[in-house]
């Protein structure tokens, strides 16, 4: 107490300094600790970083490729957020990914035959969201009524979904006219439209959207705080008279249908079909990403625009240093471990001094 | 303790000195003295019965034995010598085994597996010594344990026999057995006193606790009571074997709860006027299922009139909390109809009750009643998540939210640094009065309070008495759950008392009802 009280101002600037030491030390730890795997494989972890910040950040074609690879990981990171937020561990986002991203890429070439191109993009999306939605549902519904636990049931789902999702494309939605297993390419003229002059898809707007229309509903509605409640102590939540179950399938449904949105705005506005045999697992690299973000929706945005510099950069040093390109997970790994650690000492620290 | 030299082995070996002796023990928590000075000596060959009520400090002197917790003050004794039980592994090495209400042996382990836990981890269980010893702790006793048994196929009681064993493989010569018949049938009851007869023929000390006084007479040699933390009584072997049942039963109500005849009569409550309005609360035939292995509720049948307080006594687990969770619209009723102001409300939900008046307080304050992590003015809108004009459409309004939670601070005296602060960064006393405040505004009819003066500190306890009498008398009918007599007596104008899910019965509190309360919940039918 007697430690003289600081002005404002001065706690304030320690405030920042502190959370700056907190941000920036593990981050440049990670790097360093990368660095030294890459060392240990006989890669030069100079070269390796350069070449990313080169091709993902500061090459103008590979920034417009980081900013469109930004558009679907943002919805994954909007899906993500309501689950997590609600205590909902939804880890099936990649299976309700795959599904729709298929149903999209089946039905956009047809629709564009029958209708405006808008119209028809405004379809597949509505269609992307209810198929995602729908491959929620068992556990969803498992969850609600018998308390199954939804990790193991969502997950069990991926592995069903990007199954089926291969199926349909080699079966059933195959375009007759290629030879690789692969659905109907959607013209490029009737994608999502590019911003300006640049090739950034316009699923990043969509996407920026999503995760701040999500951080909005959870920080604004009554139903967002309900579904907080549910999360922070569902007890609570019952002694409240909150419709557990209901708001449970709730959760799932809008959770799912923003993964089954960032499946459709990767074919609808990048690829314009699906091979056989595709699956990115873009959402179980992005669960990492909303947890660095403490499942701030701005701050997830942050994280996301980080992590496709790295994936779009690491792409390119995979081809020019023979570094696998999942090593920018590794990297993630590593930051995440070491912000936890961070976290961990700093807390032990505030401990030791209160007591 | 008078000396007494008959030819009887017992009274033998209460001559020689304890084995394990608490001296003067003090254990204090935040806000209460749970062991005050209490002196307990165990001897060899006897089982010593502890009774008292809920919070009488009987788990924290167990706890303090099995060296769960340390004593702030006094010293512990064995053989003479003063001891720090440092955890619980000192305490098994020095001889004190504890048998805890709860069976706490790994269900999906066999019996076996669950005998050699706590071996040291680099060496693999010796099964033929484990058996060979299990063999003869089990002739000498006359205990039966499966060693291959899987131990969540086997019943209760059996459950019980395997930690017994347990206990006696590390060669206790103190047993504990923490309300070890509340879960068993009557003759599972038999057979465990039967056995800890036999323990305590073999040397053993054996320490019983027990809310039944039939039990306590039936299997005991010595009998303590203790009583809001102090030890109020003890009944030596030589006199307990005098006594006979009704004498007995009659000292140990007395001393349990504090009753002699003349303070019970000069003693009166303060005067109330007299309650006879219509019936706010009217619940007949209420059955509620329990959850596995409890009592729920059955076919229970009261009212509470407006203005009126009554009171549910009774040991705690005996299907209040599912009396509460039924009425409040937390948990259905298998049976039974709820009135409120004589309309039926049992096929309304938890929102559709309170928005008529039914308010419900529960016990569980931070696990049940409050977000933790949430603001203060949050958590005084818990329950009305989305209503105007705190939302709307669905949109938060920060300042009608801010003005509300302001105001309730104010009038109910809620000790917060802010309206933002988390809840549970608050005292016991505090979250309290944030859950009196969501439950008293806006138009309350009826309000079940469960446990409400529950680990609070002596100020905080007055001043939610105080608030409850001040509920009643503006005209709310109130149905007060309260394991603690003297709360129940200072504030209810009828008292019922709840055992095994029943009301054993009813009884105005007038100068008699101290006596006869304590007869229900012992289980005498007055």
């Amino acid at each position: 107490m007697h430690r003289a009280r600081r002005s404002g101002n001065g706690r304030f600037a320690a405030g920042v300094l502190h959370a700056l030491v907190m941000t920036v030390g593990p981050i440049a730890a990670a790097l360093v600790l990368s660095g030294a795997v890459l060392v240990a494989v006989g890669v030069d972890p100079l070269a390796y970083y350069g070449t990313i910040v080169e091709r993902g950040l500061l090459s103008p074609l590979g920034l417009q490729q980081t900013l469109t690879r930004m558009g679907p990981l943002l919805f994954l990171a909007a899906s993500l957020i309501v689950a997590f937020r609600a205590g909902i561990w939804n880890l099936g986002g990649d299976g309700q990914f795959l599904l729709s991203a298929v149903v999209a890429a089946a039905a956009a070439p047809v629709l564009v035959g029958v209708m405006p191109a808008w119209a028809a993009l405004a379809v597949c999306f509505l269609l992307a969201a209810a198929v995602g939605a729908v491959w929620s549902l068992i556990p969803a519904l498992l969850r609600a009524y018998q308390g199954v636990n939804e990790i193991i049931t969502s997950l069990m789902m991926t592995f069903l979904g990007v199954s089926l999702a291969n199926v349909l494309v080699k079966l059933v939605f195959l375009d007759p006219a290629t030879t690789v297993p692969q659905t109907r390419t959607l013209p490029v003229a009737d994608r999502l439209p590019r911003l300006f002059d640049t090739t950034v898809s316009s699923g990043l707007l969509l996407g920026l959207a999503a995760v701040i229309g999500v951080h909005l509903m959870m920080t604004r509605t009554a139903f967002g705080l309900k579904l907080r409640v549910v999360g922070a102590n569902p007890r609570a939540a019952v002694h409240a008279g909150l419709p557990v179950a209901k708001l449970t399938i709730a959760v799932f449904a809008i959770s799912a249908a923003l993964a089954g949105l960032a499946g459709a705005t990767d074919v609808l506005g990048v690829l314009g079909n699906v091979r056989a045999d595709w699956n990115p697992a873009y959402s179980l690299a992005v669960v990492p990403l909303v947890f660095l973000a403490r499942l701030n929706g701005f701050a997830s945005i942050a994280f996301v625009f980080l992590f496709s510099v790295l994936s779009i950069g690491g792409e390119s040093a995979a081809r020019r240093l023979g570094v696998p390109h999942y090593f920018t997970l590794v990297l993630v790994a590593n930051l995440l471990l070491l912000l936890a650690l961070a976290e961990y000492i700093d807390h032990r620290r505030r401990v030791a001094k209160k007591a | 303790m008078t000396e007494t030299t008959t030819s009887s082995a017992i009274a033998s070996t209460t001559t020689a000195p304890p084995v394990v002796e608490l001296v003067g023990v003090t254990k204090r928590f935040p806000g209460v003295v749970a062991n005050d000075h209490v002196d307990l000596a165990l001897h060899a060959g006897e089982v010593h019965v502890l009774l008292g009520e809920n919070g009488a400090g009987k788990s924290t002197l167990i706890g303090m034995l099995a060296g769960l917790q340390a004593p702030d003050e006094g010293t512990l004794r064995i053989d003479g010598a003063d001891i720090r039980i440092a955890s619980p592994r000192h305490a098994l090495a020095l001889g004190i085994g504890t048998v805890f209400q709860h069976v706490m042996l790994v269900p999906t382990l066999t019996v076996a597996e669950n005998l050699a836990l706590g071996g040291p981890w680099w060496r693999r269980p010796d099964r033929a010594a484990l058996a060979a010893k299990v063999a003869e702790i089990s002739a000498s006793f006359g205990l039966s344990v499966d060693l291959d048994a899987v131990t969540g196929e086997l019943s209760l009681g059996e459950q019980q026999q395997v930690e017994i064993v347990r206990a006696l493989l590390r060669d206790s010569r103190v047993l504990i057995l923490d309300e070890a018949t509340s879960m068993l049938t009557p003759a599972g009851t038999d057979e465990l006193g039967a056995l800890m007869r036999r323990l305590a023929a073999r040397g053993l000390a054996v320490v019983f606790i027990t809310h039944k006084l039939s039990e306590a007479f039936r299997f005991g040699d010595r009998i303590s009571v203790l009583r809001l933390g102090r030890k109020v009584g003890e009944i030596p072997p030589e006199r307990l074997k005098a006594l006979d049942e009704a004498a007995a039963t009659a000292e140990v109500v007395h001393l349990m709860f504090g009753a002699t005849p003349a303070e019970a009569g000069g003693e009166a409550p303060p005067a109330r006027a007299a309650v006879a309005g219509p019936a706010v609360i009217e619940v007949r035939g209420l059955s509620v299922p329990g959850p596995m292995g409890s009592p729920g509720v059955a076919e229970a049948s009261f009212s509470v009139a407006a203005g009126e307080i009554l009171g549910i006594a009774g040991i705690d687990g005996n299907g209040q909390k599912q009396l509460a969770e039924a009425l409040s619209g937390q948990r259905v009723a298998a049976a039974g109809e709820i009135l409120l102001d004589g309309r039926p409300i049992g096929h309304l939900d938890v929102g559709a009750r309170r928005r008529l008046g039914l308010r419900y307080l529960t016990d569980d304050r931070l696990a049940e009643g409050t977000v933790g992590s949430f603001p203060v003015s949050l958590n005084l809108l818990l329950k009305e998540i989305g209503a105007a004009p705190f939302w709307a459409k669905g949109f938060v309004r920060p300042a009608e939210i801010a003005r509300h939670a302001t105001r309730l601070v104010a009038s109910f005296d809620v000790r917060t640094p802010g309206i933002e602060t988390p809840v549970g960064r608050l005292s016991g006393g505090n979250i309290q009065k944030v859950l009196l405040a969501r439950e008293l505004s806006g138009g309350a009819r009826a309000v079940i309070f469960n446990k409400p003066t529950y680990g609070l500190d002596l100020a905080n306890i007055a001043a939610s008495r105080r608030r409850i009498r001040e509920i009643a008398a503006s005209g709310i009918a109130v149905l007060l759950i309260s394991t603690e007599l003297d709360e129940l007596l200072d504030l209810c104008d009828r008292i019922a008392v709840m055992s095994r899910g029943r009301l054993a019965g009813t009884v105005d509190n007038d100068g008699a009802a101290r006596r006869r309360v304590g007869e229900l919940m012992v289980g005498k039918q007055s």
